[in-house]
């Protein structure tokens, strides 16, 4: 007979559920491209940012007759264009203005939109409704038409007025997609709690649901800065985007539309190109990691 | 259903006014007038006989009654002057309006062609180097920004291999109604539509694989196989069947596309339709025209929204908006 000794069940260690952000986060580095995409952003805003002290605008705007259309060389890295200005110079600030203003914009619109989604989501109703319809109503509307039209009949034309209009249209995109998202939370237990609790509207609006529409958030706010750069740079190139004496990416495309610059100077216009095409490419390959990370089916991880 | 599409339509009227109110005024906040292009041809005239002709032309009325005159010409098919070209505007959009309609077809059934195989073999042989391959580009197709795309396009296979024509939609001395010009107006297509399909088949192809992925799993999926009928045709038949309706109901979306002009193709490929006739009349501060061009898509995108609405909910009755 011997003694029973009972086996005590050893104590759970209980493990902390992964927040939202190092979900996101072990998402973007299983997925190599969005690394790579990283790094390269990372070093594409030291460059344009850091260069701020070291080029001078008025420099690289300098005409140099003597140096027309040259090509690449020691000298000018990427060659000149038609008015013997260096086109290294003219990418760097182009660049720096073009991300700059997509980023003004982005952010701008998206603080719109999410104030909007939010008030209309939450409080539904004839609120909701009157919203919606104006929402709906914009998004009718020709969005390029429209912008190109603004850009040119308003007087003083400048970058704020630039980023004003982009806005003026942006935000009502994230404003459905919120609105949409707040719909569907408001009917979850932990709001109706709160309101039975008392707890004021703005309080449950900022603290509790506010934080779980943060990965979308941040998804279509990755996804919408790419997509901000490339209609500015695009407007650029049409000639209906930055006022002049603002260089961006897309006035350095611009160069392109005349057939022989196309075809004989591509330095003038290639670089411009490749570098909005990768730029582009890069904050999205972040954003649709950042995107599978929200959706448990689609994680690589 | 029809209680559905009359109520749609009943809602779109107020909406049209809107839009025309909002064009009205912007197009009344543009420089110049209805009298600029005949003070350009002849630029001796007095101050006193352009107010006289103004007072004629009931252009010092009051804002609302101008709206009415404007509203009423619309319906009868008058837009107007152009400033710049001294013909009547719907003279001038009609003859691009034709281009602008091939190259927005043409950019439509290409995207189709291109996508639905691409998004159902993707779906069907799902983590494969062929599902892999094409979801990689569809993560290109959706980043690449439309005019960089075209601009390389054009660069390369236009100018560079040249194996396309780089401008126009045909050439010069084809005489029209012969076969060589239908081949001609085609053969101009070609490039400019592809460069609008590639981009735009993102959607499409994502959707449809996770249609199909989704579809796969589902009972009469299953049943059918244990029929005995053969993979090819559970695929044609059964998974497609299914997959394929809420993607007609896109194609609503699209139709606004097509006649919007698709501005930056247009351009870049010198393609003569209403998207290049928007930028040249800007440029040139044509603003009938302008204004007729956006009243154009602002109506379009309304009728082509209702299109797309109707489709979705005979499609799936589910989807009827009360």
């Amino acid at each position: 007979m011997g003694m029973r000794v009972e086996t005590v069940a050893p104590i759970e260690t209980i493990q902390k559920s992964p927040s939202n952000w190092s979900i996101l986060g072990r998402e973007l580095l299983k997925d190599k491209m969005a690394i790579g995409s990283l790094i390269f952003l990372f070093l594409f805003l030291i460059g344009i940012y850091g260069s701020i002290a070291l080029i001078n605008q008025d420099e690289v705007t300098k005409i140099d007759l003597m140096a027309i259309q040259a090509a690449p060389s020691a000298d000018h890295w990427l060659g000149t264009d038609d008015a013997g200005r260096d086109i290294f110079g003219q990418l760097v600030i182009g660049a720096r203005n073009s991300f700059t203003i997509g980023f003004m914009i982005t952010i701008l619109s998206a603080a719109i939109g999410l104030t909007i989604g939010l008030i209309a989501g939450f409080f539904g109703g004839l609120v909701d409704n009157v919203i919606m319809r104006f929402i709906d109503f914009i998004l009718v509307l020709p969005f390029l038409m429209l912008v190109i039209v603004f850009v040119t009949i308003i007087p003083k034309y400048g970058v704020w007025e630039f980023i004003a209009i982009m806005t003026a249209f942006l935000w009502v995109g994230k404003a459905r997609l919120i609105r949409a998202k707040v719909l569907a939370e408001r009917e979850l237990d932990y709001v109706q709690a709160s309101k039975t609790l008392g707890t004021p509207n703005w309080k449950i609006i900022t603290f509790g649901i506010l934080p779980n529409l943060s990965s979308i958030v941040i998804v279509n706010l990755t996804l919408n800065l790419a997509g901000n750069i490339g209609i500015e740079t695009g407007l650029s190139y049409l000639g209906f985007g930055l006022p002049d004496g603002t260089p961006s990416l897309g006035t350095l495309v611009s160069s392109a539309t005349n057939p022989v610059i196309l075809e004989q100077y591509w330095w003038m216009w290639l670089p411009a190109s490749l570098l909005i095409l990768v730029l582009i490419l890069a904050i999205n390959f972040i954003g649709q990691a950042l995107k599978r990370a929200t959706d448990a089916k689609q994680r690589l991880g | 259903m029809w209680k559905f599409t009359l109520r749609r339509i009943l809602i779109m009227i107020p909406q049209l006014f809107v839009l025309s109110v909002l064009i009205f005024f912007v197009a009344k906040a543009m420089p110049g007038d209805a009298l600029s292009g005949a003070i350009e041809a002849n630029p001796k005239v007095s101050a006193q006989v352009l107010e006289e002709q103004r007072e004629k032309l009931g252009l010092n009325d009051p804002a609302w009654v101008q709206y009415g005159r404007w509203l009423g010409n619309l319906f009868q098919g008058d837009l107007g002057k152009s400033y710049v070209h001294k013909v009547g505007v719907t003279d001038l959009i009609g003859s691009r309006l034709a281009n602008t309609f091939y190259l927005g077809v043409a950019i439509l059934i290409l995207t189709y062609v291109i996508s639905i195989p691409l998004g159902i073999l993707s779906g069907r042989y799902q983590n494969t180097l062929l599902d892999k391959t094409i979801t990689g580009y569809t993560y290109l197709s959706f980043a690449t920004p439309i005019f960089i795309f075209s601009l390389l396009m054009l660069f390369v296979f236009g100018f560079r291999l040249g194996w396309f024509p780089t401008s126009g939609s045909v050439d010069v001395g084809v005489q029209p109604g012969t076969w060589a010009y239908v081949v001609n107006k085609f053969y101009h297509l070609i490039l400019p539509a592809c460069a609008g399909a590639l981009v735009s088949t993102t959607a499409t192809i994502q959707y449809l694989r996770n249609e199909v992925i989704d579809t796969r799993l589902k009972d009469f999926v299953k049943t059918a196989r244990s029929k005995g009928v053969p993979e090819s045709k559970v695929y044609s038949r059964h998974i497609l069947r299914n997959s394929l309706l809420p993607i007609a109901a896109f194609l609503g979306y699209d139709l606004t596309a097509v006649l919007a002009g698709n501005l930056f193709i247009e351009s870049i490929f010198g393609y003569p339709g209403l998207g290049q006739l928007f930028l040249q009349s800007i440029t040139q501060r044509d603003f009938s025209v302008v204004t007729a061009l956006v009243m154009l898509s602002g109506l379009l995108a309304l009728i082509g929204t209702l299109l797309s609405d109707l489709i979705l909910s005979w499609v799936d009755p589910r989807i009827r908006m009360g």
